[in-house]
Order: structure tokens, then sequence, then C-alpha cells
């Protein structure tokens, strides 16, 4: 039986958000509690829905155009319900610590609005049955994270964070847009279950390889784009400029997942084109070596976190690009516990220091906070690998696919996880160890129970989440074979040397101990961007604009008008009036008429 | 039924010539009154022809609405008929000009004379969307290109003169193409009739085709803002006062759109078919160079008259898909291009110019607009949001149609148009950064308090700007509501021609 109430989890949150801003906007608090309830109505629902495993409602036609036709519709299966739980679920926990974050916050209806406006294109995206949906959604999720990002918007750097973010994500929209028209045009149709039921007739024999090669890769770019994977990632880091919490929701749970979660969706489809399958798993498996090195020489709490993000949505990409998509969202879901548990320990630290960020300027902070303190910890055990924590069973399916495939790629994912172990070390013995460096880190202390509830839970299931098998069996895709002792071996003891590393050499220190200005310039990408593409266009435009200028306004324009009225002065001259000028004329007329009929 | 879709629709072309008398004969005061009321009651009558139009489209898709002989012996009449596309368009103009009295309610110079014009360039727009015989079409449309000369020379500001005259006489040679176009029509067709229906179904030899089919679509399309020839589109809008320029945008391009697509297209496709990758790709350029150029623009307002070529190109590039979808999308695309350049142009010329007297973007800056005019920002954002081709409003589902459409004739130029929408996304948000947020100067504390003074925004501007944002969220969230208009249209005799054409 078809259940209707599934329309519920899609549509209450944008109710809410339209409630908001219509109704309740002057009222902040009671915009909050609508929102955070709403929050938490939805998780209820979803999992109620999950329990009772009902099935999907019936789409509904959206645009209908001759043999154009849209549907909104609805695709349950463990993929959509593992990710549906995590995100309502993890949203809903941020939807609560924002009430404390917030409180004080005069935009704090505004900020509401938007986060249940995001948490609806965010289901929207998990839920979609189709591409163009999901195209839909994704446009709504880039819209509604510009409006997040730039939510301190007298502040030019969040304004511009915003744009960069909105722009960034765009392009890997106009590649997603092209993926989407070339499966629409060569497998006819744009719904999943349809697309994968003509690949497995064979139907999509007689498509080129040429043709799945591109459309595939067209499909990625969307997914890159919206995951931050190089070379679209410089919009992630930028993006901190927004409130934590909207960091942890949406740059660390939710909106960068999309892409990891779009690709599994669409696995059966990439996977037919092994050189697309390859150039995932290397941009994946590049983005988290690469990003992994710049968060050792980040100074700025949350930007540490982020580029610790962009390396572990590498990972991801990576088990997906290996054929592993189980792992991948696996990892996805871990992931997005133990990232949102560190960023809102992140936003708990800056809430104590009063909007304080530089890691170099706390310390100590492990006596003053201590809930924050233990949680972060947990958080950071679990990211970085700690053995029977949530992150090291699912790192674990990734490495092992890697091992099976791909050596060097294993090599990189191991590099990779060494250096999380190392720079999380660094960021936890710097903020909560030592000694206070600076007045306002002696002057913290814990926040209100609104915003440590949600740490312990998310600390919580950073700590079990992997156990047991439970996350892989409801996905119901296998996250790979066991490998025998190896992989969990080795990578306890790159945890460990990580770990060890990151004492030896940050314990006690009040200023960066050694520094690599390529790192700590995230390899001069912005720069390098700035100067090519971003330089480029404005030279591009400024030149299409001289060009409309001069030559189509001045030269052919005015250059015809021009012609035209300097025509009408000859001919005045002509019209003078004066006869005998007639005369001369009228005789010079006669001279030419007889030279061509009686000289020629 | 028939009779009563033509009681209700054509209340649209009377109401606007009857009011437009009216305005004249009533004291000055009461003039933005009357023409309110004419507005609102062709708004009626257009939602009420839609309505009937509804009920009887899927029996008969074109509905004739008058025809009597008028000039018998030059073979004129006075034919009239609807169909979804020109009710669709009949729908935006009623809007429009709804909009377009609210947002010059502080008209004061001659406000008698400049609602009568204003009216009578509507009721031109209605006539030309009803006519079927093409010399009532000629004439109808040049009805609505004189009253704009007046409005933008009497009633516009930065070098109107010019702008005006630049207008009229792109419009004028425009008009002049196309009807030598349909002269030459007349005479090879034997010469005794105008009718576009009899025309159409005439088998004009292909070596005729060839030259007459660019000739009478260049004519129309120059109106339309083809590249390259938009250039008279950004000044005519810049010089023009807000409610022209809302109509300039808003309904008189898509005055050029509809002579293409109703006259030119059907009239020969054969020559249609071997110019169509010509003038699709003037399309996409059009697409791709409004948006480069509006990327870097200095007035607020040249920004926007760009915008418009821009968004204008994906139009041209949808007619000259060829297929039902791309032509649909191209009709939903005026739709929408003319709810949303219409709003965009009122924010600039009405709510932002009227009380800051500067278009210039690095002035404008300084004042953090955003700070003294919160109701103003937040509509520009949800326009420009619009404009940019966002989900949930009519451009999104406008745009994914024409690039749909695309795709299935001309794929290479489907992805010239999505890059011309992600320009959109750039030139759009960098406008709206540098005109209401304007950062980099934080040291001007002093000028933003001078901006208190400012008028708060008035209730016809509110009620204006509501207007046209709930049009486009409605058929964005709802595209079936002009989708069932349109799709029956697509069955008529004159644009199966093209559909038809194109397939064989």
């Amino acid at each position: 039986m078809p259940c209707e109430y599934w329309w519920w989890v899609l549509f209450l949150p944008l109710a809410t958000s339209a409630l908001i801003a219509v109704v309740s906007r002057p009222w902040r608090n009671a915009s909050a509690v609508v929102s955070v309830a709403s929050s938490f109505l939805c998780f209820f629902i979803a999992a109620w829905g999950v329990h009772t495993q009902s099935h999907a409602p019936s789409p509904v036609q959206w645009i209908t155009a001759g043999d154009f036709s849209i549907s909104i519709g609805m695709v349950l299966d463990g993929l959509s319900k593992t990710m549906l739980l995590t995100v309502t679920g993890v949203g809903a926990l941020i939807h609560l610590f924002s009430m404390g974050y917030m409180k004080e916050d005069n935009g704090k209806s505004r900020y509401f609005a938007c986060l249940s406006l995001f948490m609806f294109s965010m289901t929207g995206i998990v839920l979609s049955s189709n591409l163009i949906m999901t195209f839909l959604f994704w446009e709504l999720v880039g819209f509604s994270s510009y409006l997040l990002i730039g939510f301190w918007f007298e502040r030019p750097s969040a304004a511009a964070a915003a744009n960069k973010a909105f722009i960034v994500n765009r392009i890997g929209d106009f590649g997603f847009m092209i993926g989407i028209l070339m499966a629409w045009h060569w497998l006819g149709s744009i719904e999943f279950a349809q697309l994968e039921g003509a690949l497995n007739d064979g139907r999509g024999a007689h498509v080129p390889g040429i043709i799945l090669v591109l459309m595939t890769l067209g499909l990625f770019c969307g997914a890159a784009g919206k995951s931050a994977q190089v070379p679209l990632h410089v919009w992630l880091p930028d993006a901190m400029e927004g409130p934590t919490p909207v960091s942890a929701l949406i740059h660390a749970a939710t909106m960068v997942a999309a892409g990891v979660y779009f690709l599994c969706r669409v696995f059966f489809l990439i996977s037919l084109s092994p050189a697309t399958m390859n150039v995932i798993a290397f941009i994946g498996g590049g983005t988290a070596l690469f990003a992994a090195l710049i968060a050792v020489q980040q100074n700025d709490i949350k930007r540490v976190l982020a580029y610790s993000t962009l390396s572990q949505l590498g990972y991801m990409m990576m088990a997906v690009g290996l054929a592993a998509p189980g792992a991948a969202m696996f990892h996805l879901t871990t992931h997005a516990f133990f990232k949102a548990l560190l960023f809102l320990g992140a936003g708990s630290v800056i809430h104590a220091m009063h909007h304080e960020q530089n890691i170099w300027k706390m310390g100590g902070l492990k006596d003053k906070m201590p809930i924050t303190c233990w949680t972060f910890v947990a958080g950071m055990l679990a990211l970085s690998g700690c053995p029977f924590l949530s992150g090291f069973f699912s790192k674990d399916a990734i490495l092992s696919a890697a091992l099976e495939k791909n050596h060097f790629l294993f090599a990189l994912g191991l590099g990779t996880a060494f250096l999380t172990a190392f720079y999380m070390t660094r960021l936890t013995v710097t903020v909560f160890f030592g000694k206070e460096k600076t007045k306002s880190a002696s002057h913290a202390h814990e926040a209100e129970a609104t915003m440590w509830v949600p740490l312990c839970i998310l600390a919580a299931f950073s700590v079990v989440a992997g156990w047991g098998g439970a996350i892989p069996d409801m996905l119901a895709i296998s996250s790979g074979e066991n490998h025998g002792h190896i992989v969990p071996a080795l990578s306890a003891v790159v945890f460990l040397a990580g770990i060890w590393l990151g004492f030896y050499f940050y314990r006690g220190k009040k200023t960066e101990p050694f520094s690599v200005s390529l790192l700590a310039n995230k390899f001069y990408v912005d720069e390098i961007y700035g100067a090519t593409f971003v330089r480029g266009h404005d030279k591009l435009g400024e030149a299409c604009r001289l060009f409309d200028r001069w030559v189509i306004s001045g030269l052919l324009v005015r250059g015809t008008g021009l012609v035209v009225s300097g025509t009408g002065h000859l001919i005045r001259f002509m019209h003078s009036g004066n006869l005998q000028g007639y005369a001369f004329l009228f005789v010079i007329g006669i001279v030419f008429v007889l030279y061509q009929y009686l000289i020629r | 039924m028939v009779v009563e879709v033509m009681d209700m629709i054509l209340w649209t072309l009377y109401f606007s010539f009857l009011g437009a008398v009216l305005v004249l004969l009533l004291p000055g005061r009461a003039a933005k009154w009357a023409a309110l009321s004419v507005a609102v009651a062709t708004l009626a009558a257009a939602f009420a022809g839609a309505s009937e139009y509804m009920s009887v489209s899927a029996q008969a898709p074109w509905v004739t609405l008058a025809k009597s002989p008028w000039i018998p012996s030059l073979g004129i009449s006075w034919h009239l008929a609807a169909d979804g596309i020109s009710i669709t368009l009949v729908l935006l103009t009623a809007l429009a000009s709804v909009a377009g009295v609210l947002f010059s309610w502080n008209v004061a110079h001659r406000p008698k004379e400049f609602f009568a014009l204003y009216l009578t360039l509507i009721g031109g727009v209605y006539g030309v969307f009803f006519s079927v015989d093409l010399f009532l079409f000629m004439v109808f449309y040049e009805i609505a290109i004189i009253p704009k000369y007046f409005l933008i020379a009497v009633w516009g500001s930065t070098r109107r003169e010019y702008g005006a005259m630049k207008l009229a006489l792109y419009s004028f040679i425009g008009s002049a193409l196309s009807l030598a176009g349909i002269l030459a029509a007349y005479a090879v067709a034997g010469g005794h009739t105008f009718d576009l229906l009899e025309l159409a179904s005439y088998p004009f030899p292909p070596q005729f085709q060839y030259w007459a089919f660019p000739l009478v679509f260049v004519g129309f399309a120059i109106l339309a803002g083809m590249w390259p020839f938009h250039t008279w589109a950004p000044t005519g809008h810049v010089a023009a006062p807000t409610a022209a320029s809302m109509l300039l945008a808003g309904v008189v391009m898509k005055l050029g759109a509809y002579g293409c697509l109703r006259v030119a297209m059907p009239l020969f496709p054969i020559g249609l078919e071997e110019w169509s990758l010509f003038f699709a790709g003037l399309g996409v350029v059009g697409i791709i160079y409004g948006a480069l150029v509006a990327l870097a623009q200095t007035d607020f307002k040249f920004v926007i008259g760009y915008s418009s070529v821009s968004h204008m190109g994906f139009v041209i590039l949808g007619l000259m898909t060829l297929n039902a979808v791309g032509l649909q999308g191209a009709v939903m695309q005026m739709f929408s291009h003319g709810v949303i350049a219409g709003l965009l142009f009122a924010v600039v010329g009405r709510m932002v110019y009227d009380r800051t007297h500067t278009r210039e973007l690095s002035e404008l800056g300084p004042m953090q607009l955003y700070r003294s005019m919160p109701f103003v920002t937040v509509v520009f954002v949800l326009a420009g949001l619009a404009s940019m081709g966002l989900p949930g409003f009519s451009g999104f589902v406008a745009e994914l149609m024409i690039v749909v459409g695309a795709w299935r004739g001309i794929p290479w130029m489907a992805v010239m148009a999505g890059l011309g929408i992600l320009l959109a996304a750039a030139y759009t948000l960098r406008v709206m950064q540098l005109a209401f947020f304007g950062y980099g100067d934080n040291s001007s504390e002093n000028s933003h308090s001078d901006m208190s003074k400012i008028d708060a925004i008035s209730w016809p501007e509110k009620t204006g700007a509501v207007l046209l944002l709930a049009a486009s969220l409605c058929v964005g969230l709802r595209p079936s509501l002009l989708l069932d208009l349109i799709a029956p249209a697509m069955n008529t005799p004159l644009v199966q021609v093209i559909l038809k054409g194109a397939g064989s």
C-alpha cells in the first residue's frame, strides 16, 4: 500500500519555512521552536515509516507537455532510508543546537526559515525518484546553502563566500545538466527505476562508449560540485563563514554528502563506464590526500574541520570509484555523525570564546568545558579511525576495497588516514589541552543544555554506529568483503602513529612549531583561480561590453546613421535654391549623358 | 461556446482603447485611477477568456473571434482569433499593464496624456496578439510602437531623445522589413488576401522562401532583441520611464517574438528549415553575449537591459528548435521573462532610482540599501533568483524546456545555453551585491544616515511587486497552469506547419 504520509516528510519543512517567513517572523523564539519541532517531527515520521516498512506514495505529475513529462515521486529503498534517517536525525539535533547557538542573534527567524528550507531541499534529493527532480532539489539545496552561508551578509567575507559557493556549485550543475540530458536522450527516461530496467534489459547496449563516458562524467561533475571535489573544492572552506551549526548541517552531514549519495543512486549507470570510475576513484583519492595535507597547517578551528571534510568526502568518492558504494555510504553515515559532532563541538567552543576561531588563542578548555571536550575527543577518535569506533569500521571497508582493486589508492588512503589522525590530534591538543593562551580562553564555560545534549547524542552514535554491521544491513548494499586482519592492523598502526606524532609535536606548544607556506596557503588554488578564471571572465565581459559599445553600437549602428545623415547633408548642398548652381549641375548631367552615348 | 470566448477575451482590446479615450476625458487627478480600473478590467477579461478557452481548447484549439471584410478590394479583413499562445501572451500583457500602472502611480507630469498613450500601447499589443489578417497585424504593430516613442521622449530620463529615436528607428526598420516580406508574399500568392491562414496554406516556391523568410523573421526579431540587432533594447530601457521599460521588456519584446512565431515561421516553413540553425546560433550568441555584457556593466538598469537580451536569446533558441517542447518552452519563457523583467525594471526604475536618483552601482553600493529598503531588497533578491532560473519560479521550467528541446535537435547549442544559465547566476549575484549590499567601503556610515529620509515604499509598489512575483511563482510551482493553455495550441494549423516542416 502506498502511504501518502511520506509527503509530510518532504513538505513539512517547506511549510515550516513559509510559516516562519510569513507569520512568525517578528516572534523570534516562536520561530525557533516551530522549526525545531518540525525537524523532530520529520525525523519521527521518517523513522515510523522506515520501521513499518511502508511503501512510497504514488508519484505526481508535475509537468506534462506531450512526450515531455516530469513527475515528483519517491524512491524508498535501503539507500534512501538510511540517508533519510541520517539527514533528518542529524538535522533535528543541529536544529536543537542552533536554538542555543543563535539565541541572541537578531536574524533568528530568518535563520530558522532558511534552515527549514534547506531541510526541504535536502530531503527532496534523498527521496527523489528521477533525475530532473534531483536536479531541481539540487539547485534548491545550492540556493538555501547560499542563504545560510551568507547569513551574516553584513560581513563582506560572508557574502563573497556565499556567492562563491553558489557559482562553483552552478559550474558543477552545468555538467550535471548535460549528463542528465544525455541520459534522457540516449536511455529514454529520467526515472531511476526505468533507467535501471533499461540497462538491465540490455537496451543500453546501443549507447556508444564515448557517449556513456561523457554522460557519466557529466553526472559526476554535478556530484563533484556538491561534494566539493578537486578542482571544484574551493567553495567549501570559504563556506565556513556561515554560522557554525550550518557548517555542521550543510558542510558535514548533508549537502556535501549529496554528491556521494547521488552517485550511489545512479551507481548502476556510472559503473558501466570504467573510464569514469577511474576518474572518480583518482579524483576522490587525490582530494583526500590534498585536503588532508592542507588541514595540517590551518589555524582556524573550522577550517581544519572543513579540510578534513573535504578529505573524508574524497574517501567516499574513492570508494564509489572503486565500485564499493556500500562502503561509501557506510562511511558517509558514520562521517555524518562524527563530523556533525566535531562541528557542533567547535561551535560550542567558538560560542564560549566569543567568536574567536584561531586555535592558537584557545587551549586548556578541557577543564572549562568538559562535556564539549570529551565529546569532541570521541568524535576526533572516531574520525581518526580509532579501533572499535564507528570511523574505524567504515574506513576499513573503503581501504579493503582499495586493497582489492588498486594498491596505489590503498597507499594513498592509508597516508590520508595517518594525516587525519595527526591533524586531529594537533587540533585537539591545541584547543583543549595545555595552558590557556588568552584571557577569553580562561573565562570560557560550558554552554546550555540545548547545546550539549545534541553533542552527547552524536558522541554516542559516533562510538557505536559501526558496531554489528547495522548500517550496512540497512543499506542492503554489500560494503565489501573482509580481507582478514591486514587492513585493520595497518589502519590501527597509522592511527597510533598519527596520534603519537601529533602529541609529540604539539603538546604544550604556544605557537605553530613548523610552518609550510605551501600548505598554509592551500596550494595557492584560490590565487590561481583568481588570476585565471575569475580574471578571465571579467576580461571577457569587459571585452564584450566594449565590443557592444564601439563595434555594434558605435561602428555599425552609428555608422549607418552617419552614412544616412551624411548623404542627407550632401544632397542638401544640391538643394541650395541657387539658379546658377542648378544650371551648372544640369550642364554636368548633359555632358555626362552625351559622353555615355556618343564617345563610348 | 465560441461566442462566449469572443465576448470575454476581446474586451481586453476594446477596454484598452476605450480606456485611452476615457482617460483623456476625465480630469488629470482621476487619470491613474481610471487607468488602473481599465487595466484591472482587462486582466479580469483575460482570465475569463483564458478559462473559457481551457474549456473548449480540446475540441477547438483555434478560436475565431471575429471575421468581417474591411477593405475587400485588397483582401483585407477584420479577422481576429486566439489560441493558447496568444492567450498566454494576452495574460502576460494584462498582468504587466496592471503592474505598470501601479508602478506609475507617482507620474505627476501630464498624467492624462501619459496614461492615454500607455493604454493605447497596450491596446495595440492586444490587437497584434489577436490579428489573423496580416495587414491588420501590421497596423496594430505600428500602433504599439508610436506611443512608445512619446512615452520615452517626454517622460523618460537619461538621454531620452536619443533612446526614443533609436528605438523608433529600429522598430520602424524592423517593421518595414517584415512588411516588405509580407507584401511580397501577398503578391506571390496572387494578391487577393492578407489572411494569415490562407497565406500559410499557400505553397510558396522554395527559392522565394529562402530570402523572404529571413526578411520577415529578422524584421520581427529586431523587436525581440535578437543579437546583433539588440542595442536598441538596453538604451531604450535606460531612457524609458519605469512603466515604459516594464512594457518594453515585458510585452513589446514579446511582440517581436510573437511575430516570428506567428507570421514568419508558418508562412515560410521551407525557408525556416533552411535558416533555423543560423538563427538558433544567433539566439545562443545572444544568450552568452548578453550575459557577458551584463557582467561588465556599471549602470544598474543596463545590467537588467542586457539580461533581457540574454533571456530573449532563449526565446529565439526555443523557437528554432522546431519541436513541440522547445516551442512551448519559448512561449513559457516569453511569459516568464515578461513578468520577471517587468519586476526587475520596476525595482530599478521606480523603487530605487526614484528615491536615490542614481543608477551607478558604485554610488548605490555605499548607500547600503538593504538597511533603508529591506522590502525592495527582498523583492529584488527574489526577482533575481527567478531571473537566474531557480526551481520554483517560472524561468526554471521555461529554460529547462528550451534546453531539452534544443538538445533534441542541436545538442551543442543546449550546452551553450546551459552556459548562459551559469552566467546568469554570476551577473545576477554580482549586481545584487553591488546594488544593495555594497561592500568594501564601510567608512561611509554617514551616507546611509541621509537615506533614512527616503519615502517609504507605497502600497501600489507593494501590490505590483507581489502581483508579478506571485505570477512567476504560480507558474513555476504549477507549470500546468500555463502549459494547459499552450499545449492545445500545438495542434493548430499554424503551429503544425512548423512542426511538420521540421519532421519531414
